[in-house]
C-alpha cells in the first residue's frame, strides 16, 4: 500500500479513506453472508430507483441536460488551472481565505489549525464526501477537537463508530430497529442522558436526532462543510441538502471552513442551472431537494452580518491530478456524487458499500478510488475495476454521462500490468490458440474429452479456477458436435441438411 | 442477400443450436449464409479481462477473416457490441490506426441477429411457430450497448402460438459478466439467484435471450436450483416452424 | 514549492495532452412550456404542496395579511420575526400576534420566536421552489431558519417556470437559499420524514401583485 505519488511523503492512512483492507471479492463474500444487510439494501435501493425514474421520466429535455452537464465538466477539466485561479481571486475578493492542500494529511492539518486558532473544542459538520475521504473527523479527534456529524445518516454511522456505505444515504445498510439500538446505546445529551420514548418509528428517531443536534447548532462556533459546486466567475459556493443541518452549519457559526475537491469548480453562474436540475432528480429522486444554500465569501453589509464572519475554502488535490492525467479515466472527475449509479448497480445493491473499502463505493467508486490512489501490485484497489459485470446500467443513469463501463475496462488493462502472472500466461495461450481456426479446433478436440467427466449432461463440480463457476451454477457438457462440424457435414451432404 | 455468419466461440463450442438456428432461419427467409472457416473469437474476453495487448491478435484475425463480406450477422449482442464499440478503440489505443480503420468499417456492417432481421431485412414476422410459454431476458449488452430496444420482442410477438410472459426486473443483469462469474463468484451467484427467482415466478417453460453466454449462465443457475425451465436462444424460437420444433 | 504552485503545476502536467475545450451545448429548455402566469402559479402551488408545504391563495378579499394571521394562529404562534423591510400591507393588524422586527436578534432570541414571515426573491414553478436572497422583505438567513414555522409570501410576478429562468433573475453575489418544502430526511429506510432541523412548518401564500 505504499503508493509514491510525485515523491510525496505518505503519512499513516496515506490518501485517507480511499482503500480497504481486503480485496473486493473477499469483502463482498462477507457482506453477502449478512441476510439483514441484503434485505436492507434491496429495499432501499429499490425504493430510490423507483423515485428517480419517476422524476427523470417527466423531464422532456433530460438528455440535453445530460449532454450539457457532461460538456461543462469536460470543459472545466480542460481549463482547470485558470478556473481555480479565477475561483481563488473571486473568493478572496469577497472576504474569503483560500488554502490549497496536496493530500489528505495537509488538508486535515489546515482544518485542524484553523479550528484550533478559534480555540474550538467542538465543530459541527455538514455531510461531505471530501472530508470523509480525508478522514477529517479522526484527525480533529486526535487534536482534541470533537467533530459532530449533523446529517442524520452520518450521525447514525458516527455514533456507531461505523463507516458510511452509500454516498447519499450513508446508513443505507441499517434498518430502523438497528438505528433505534444505536441511538439508545450511544446518543447522550449534555447531561449524559440517553434519549427517551425512542421506539423504532423513523419520525421518532428523527425527532431524537433533532433534539440532540439542535443545541449544538445554536452554540458551536466553527462549522466544516464540503461543497457541491463552486462558481469560478463569482466565487459562489453551493451546498445541496435536505434536512436543514446544512443551513444551520452554513449560517449560524462564526467561522465556516469548506473543504472541496479541485474538480468541483464550474466556470459560470449559469452552469448551475444545469446541475441544479440533474443532481436532485438523480440523487434523492425529487424535483428539487428541500434546501440549497449558496454564498460568496462573507456576507452582511455594515454592522449587520449575515452568516459566518470568517470563511475559509480548502482546495483539495489528494489524487485528483493523478486521475486527471489519465486521458480515459479523467471523466470520473465529472462526478457530482449523486449516487444514482449505486442504486442501479446489480453488484452494489447486493454487496453494499463497505465491500469497496473506499469512501467512494459502487460503480463510480470502482473507477474513482483506483484513479485517485493508483494501483500497485498488492493494492486492494486493483481489485475494484473487476467488481462489475459491465452491465452498463450505471452509464445509462449517470447525469454527467461518465462511461463507467469503458473506464472499468481501461483500468483493468492497467491492473493486469503488474501481478496476474498466471492469468496473463493463460490469456496469452488462449489468444494464440484462438487466432487460428486450426489451433482453435485442435484445442477444442482436447477439451471435449472432458465430456466423459460430466454426469447427466452437466458438471456440478470442477477444479479451480472453474470451481468459481460451479460453486453457484452447473456447466453443461460440451455437445457431441460443434457448430463447425455440423456445418462441414452439411456442406459434404450438399447443404441444406437439417 | 449474402450474409457471413460469425457463430461466436461460445455458440460454436457449447451452444451450437443457436448458430444452426440462425443459419436455418436466414435460409428459410431466402438468404445465403456463409461461414468463413477461419473465424474463431472476437476477443471480447481478452479486452474485458484487461488484456487489450493480447486482444489485438484476435481483433486483427477477425478483420482479416470478415473484411471481405458486405454483412456480418451474429447470434450474440455481446460479441456484436465488442466488435462495434471496442475493436477500433483498442486498436487505436495500441497505436494501430490502420487496423482501427478496418475495424470501424467492419463494425458498420456487423449486425446482431434481431438488428439484421428488423433493420436490414425489414422482417417482423419470420413465419415461426413456437407453442410454449416463454419469458424473454433482454441481455445487458443488447439493451445498453447495442440498444436493440424492442426488436427481439417485436419478432417474438409475431411468432404463432407463443405464450410470451413478461419477466419481472427483466432489465437487470443476470450476473454473468464474463470472468466476473469466476472472479466474483459469490456476488455473481447472488445476482443470478434473483434472476432465477424472477424467471420461476413467470411459470414459463422457456427462458429466451439473444446471448448464448448469458443463457449458459442462467441455464446453469436454473439447473443447479432444479428449476424446470429450459434456456433457448432467440434464434431457435424464430427458426421453429410447423414441422420442426427446434428443441 | 507552495501547495498552491505544486497543485497547479500537477494540473498543468496532467493536461499535457491538451484535451479539447468543448463548446457547451445548451439545447435544454430555458423556458417552461406552460408559460402563462396563471398556469405557472398553479403548477408552483401544486408542486410545492407535494412536498407537504401548505399553499394558500390570497385575493383582494382575502389578503396576505389576513392569511398570515390565520396560519400563525392555526399553529399557535404568538410571536413572529420579520425583516424591517417587510411591507406594511403584509403585516397582520391583530394584537394577538406580536411581530418582532429583526434588529440583530441573538440566536437564543430567534430560538424563542415561534415563526418567521418573509417575502422571497423568485419562485420556480416546475420544481415548487422558493428562493430567498436576504432582500429587504426577507432579512438575513437565520430568520427563516431558526423559528420552527416559516410563512413566505410569493407574488405571482415572482414565479418563473424553470430553474434556468430563476438563476437568470438572481444575483449570485447575495446569500441565496432555495427552499422546496419543509426540511425532510429519507435517511431511515428511505422513509420520508418531514421536519428535521429547518422549519418543520412551511406556509406559502401566493398573492396577486398589489395585494
Amino acid at each position: 500500500m505504499s503508493t509514491a505519488f510525485l515523491g510525496m511523503p505518505e503519512l499513516p492512512g496515506g490518501h485517507g479513506n480511499l482503500r480497504g483492507a481486503a480485496e473486493f471479492p473477499d469483502a463482498a463474500r462477507q457482506a453477502l453472508g449478512n441476510r439483514q444487510l441484503r434485505d436492507n439494501l434491496a429495499h432501499a435501493t429499490g425504493a430510490i430507483r423507483a423515485k428517480r425514474s419517476a422524476v427523470v421520466d417527466e423531464v422532456p429535455d433530460w438528455e440535453e441536460l445530460r449532454a450539457a452537464g457532461s460538456a461543462v465538466k469536460a470543459d472545466t477539466l480542460a481549463r482547470l488551472p485558470e478556473l481555480l485561479e479565477q475561483l481563488e481571486s473571486a473568493v478572496q475578493a469577497r472576504g474569503g481565505v483560500v488554502h490549497w492542500a496536496r493530500d489528505a494529511e495537509e488538508a486535515n492539518r489546515i482544518v485542524t489549525e484553523l479550528a484550533g486558532r478559534q480555540g474550538a473544542r467542538e465543530v459541527v459538520k455538514v455531510k461531505s464526501m471530501a472530508t470523509q475521504e480525508i478522514g477529517l473527523d479522526a484527525a480533529l479527534d486526535a487534536a482534541g477537537i470533537t467533530a459532530t456529524e449533523t446529517d442524520l445518516a452520518e450521525l447514525i454511522v458516527q455514533l456507531d463508530n461505523d463507516r458510511p456505505s452509500h454516498i447519499l444515504v450513508p446508513a443505507i445498510h441499517r434498518n430502523r430497529r438497528e438505528i433505534a439500538e444505536i441511538f439508545a446505546e450511544h446518543m447522550r445529551d449534555d447531561q449524559g442522558r440517553p434519549p427517551t420514548d425512542l421506539g423504532d418509528d423513523p419520525a421518532a428517531l428523527t425527532e431524537a436526532a433533532r433534539r440532540y443536534l439542535r443545541e449544538k447548532f445554536l452554540r458551536t462556533p466553527v462549522a466544516v462543510s464540503g461543497a457541491n459546486f463552486a462558481v469560478a466567475e463569482t466565487g459562489t459556493l453551493c451546498v445541496v441538502e435536505s434536512e436543514g443541518n446544512g443551513r444551520m452549519c452554513l449560517t449560524l457559526p462564526d467561522t465556516l471552513i469548506t473543504v472541496m475537491g479541485i474538480e468541483k469548480v464550474v466556470p459560470t453562474w449559469r452552469d448551475l442551472e444545469i446541475f441544479l436540475q440533474l443532481l436532485p432528480r438523480s440523487s434523492t429522486g425529487e424535483r428539487m431537494n428541500p434546501y440549497t444554500s449558496m454564498w460568496s465569501g462573507v456576507h452582511g453589509e455594515g454592522g449587520a452580518p449575515d452568516g459566518p464572519r470568517e470563511f475559509h475554502l480548502v482546495l483539495l488535490d489528494n489524487g485528483r491530478t493523478r486521475a486527471l492525467a489519465d486521458d480515459v479515466g479523467r471523466q470520473a472527475l465529472h462526478c457530482i456524487r449523486c449516487s444514482a449509479c449505486l442504486n442501479v448497480c446489480p453488484v452494489y445493491s447486493r454487496t453494499g458499500g463497505h465491500a469497496y473499502g473506499s469512501t467512494y463505493p459502487g460503480p463510480i467508486g470502482a473507477i474513482l478510488s483506483p484513479l485517485l490512489t493508483g494501483m500497485d501490485a498488492d493494492d486492494t484497489n486493483a481489485s475494484l475495476p473487476f467488481a462489475s459485470t459491465l452491465c452498463g446500467a450505471c452509464y445509462d443513469v449517470c447525469p454527467v454521462k461518465i462511461d463507467i463501463p469503458s473506464v472499468l475496462v481501461h483500468l483493468r488493462g492497467q491492473a493486469t500490468r503488474s501481478g496476474h502472472r498466471t492469468e496473463r500466461a493463460t490469456m496469452r495461450l488462449l489468444a494464440w490458440l484462438m487466432s487460428s481456426a486450426g489451433r482453435f479446433t485442435a484445442a477444442r478436440r482436447l477439451m471435449r474429452l472432458a465430456r466423459f467427466g460430466a454426469r447427466g449432461g452437466r458438471f456440478r463440480r470442477l477444479p479451480p479456477p472453474l470451481s468459481g463457476w460451479t460453486d453457484h451454477r452447473d456447466l453443461p457438457a460440451p455437445p457431441r458436435r460443434t457448430f463447425r462440424q455440423w456445418w462441414a457435414a452439411r456442406r459434404r451432404n450438399g447443404g441444406g441438411a437439417r | 442477400m449474402r450474409v457471413a455468419l460469425l457463430a461466436t466461440c461460445v455458440a460454436d463450442t457449447i451452444a451450437p443450436r443457436a448458430a444452426r438456428a440462425t443459419v436455418r432461419l436466414l435460409e428459410r427467409l431466402g438468404h445465403e449464409v456463409d461461414f468463413p472457416a477461419e473465424q474463431t473469437c472476437c476477443g471480447q474476453m481478452h479486452i474485458n479481462s484487461g488484456y487489450p495487448d493480447l486482444a489485438m491478435r484476435l481483433i486483427r484475425h477477425h478483420a482479416d477473416t470478415f473484411g471481405g463480406y458486405d454483412a456480418v450477422v451474429l447470434p450474440s449482442a455481446s460479441c456484436a457490441g465488442s466488435i462495434r464499440h471496442q475493436h477500433a478503440v483498442v486498436a487505436r489505443s495500441r497505436g494501430d490506426a490502420g487496423l482501427a480503420e478496418r475495424a470501424d468499417a467492419l463494425a458498420a456492417r456487423t449486425y446482431e441477429l434481431s438488428e439484421l432481421l428488423v433493420d436490414v431485412l425489414g422482417v417482423h414476422d419470420v413465419g415461426a411457430r413456437y407453442p410454449h410459454r416463454v419469458t424473454y431476458h433482454p441481455t445487458c449488452h443488447s439493451l445498453r450497448m447495442l440498444r436493440v430496444g424492442d426488436r427481439p420482442l417485436t419478432l417474438l410477438r409475431h411468432v404463432r402460438d407463443i405464450d410470451l410472459v413478461e419477466l419481472p426486473a427483466a432489465e437487470e443483469c443476470c450476473g454473468f459478466g464474463g470472468t466476473f462469474a469466476m472472479k466474483n463468484s459469490a456476488t455473481s451467484g447472488a445476482i443470478l439467484a434473483d434472476k432465477v427467482a424472477n424467471i420461476r415466478s413467470t411459470a414459463a417453460s422457456v427462458c429466451a435471450a439473444a446471448d448464448s453466454s448469458c443463457l449458459l449462465h442462467i441455464g446453469g443457475g436454473l439447473s443447479r436450483s432444479r428449476t424446470p425451465v429450459r434456456t433457448v436462444h432467440l434464434a431457435e424460437i424464430l427458426a421453429s416452424t410447423e414441422g420442426t420444433d427446434a428443441l | 514549492m507552495s501547495a498552491r504552485s505544486e497543485i497547479l503545476a500537477r494540473v498543468r502536467a496532467a493536461l499535457a495532452d491538451e484535451p479539447a475545450v468543448r463548446q457547451v451545448p445548451r439545447e435544454y429548455r430555458q423556458h417552461s412550456r406552460d408559460a402563462g402566469t396563471a398556469d405557472l402559479a398553479e403548477m408552483f402551488g401544486e408542486r410545492l404542496a407535494e412536498y407537504t408545504a401548505r399553499v394558500h391563495r390570497a385575493t383582494p378579499e382575502h389578503t396576505p395579511a389576513e392569511i398570515i394571521a390565520e396560519v400563525l394562529r392555526a399553529r399557535g404562534a404568538s410571536s413572529a420575526v420579520v425583516a424591517r423591510g417587510l411591507p406594511a400591507r403584509w403585516r397582520p393588524g391583530t394584537a394577538s400576534i406580536g411581530l418582532v422586527d429583526d434588529t440583530g436578534l441573538g440566536i437564543g432570541e430567534l430560538d424563542r420566536t415561534d415563526a418567521a414571515v418573509t417575502g422571497c426573491a423568485v419562485a420556480i414553478a416546475e420544481t415548487g421552489t422558493l428562493v430567498l436572497d436576504a432582500g429587504a422583505d426577507q432579512g438575513r438567513r437565520a430568520i427563516s431558519l431558526i423559528p420552527d414555522h416559516h410563512v413566505c409570501v410569493v407574488r405571482t410576478d415572482q414565479i418563473v417556470g424553470t430553474v434556468a429562468e430563476a438563476l437568470a433573475a438572481l444575483d449570485p453575489l447575495r446569500p441565496l437559499t432555495f427552499i422546496s418544502g419543509p426540511s425532510a430526511t429519507s435517511d431511515i429506510e428511505l422513509d420520508r420524514v418531514e421536519g428535521v432541523h429547518g422549519p418543520r412548518n412551511l406556509d406559502v401564500i401566493v398573492t396577486p401583485v398589489g395585494c
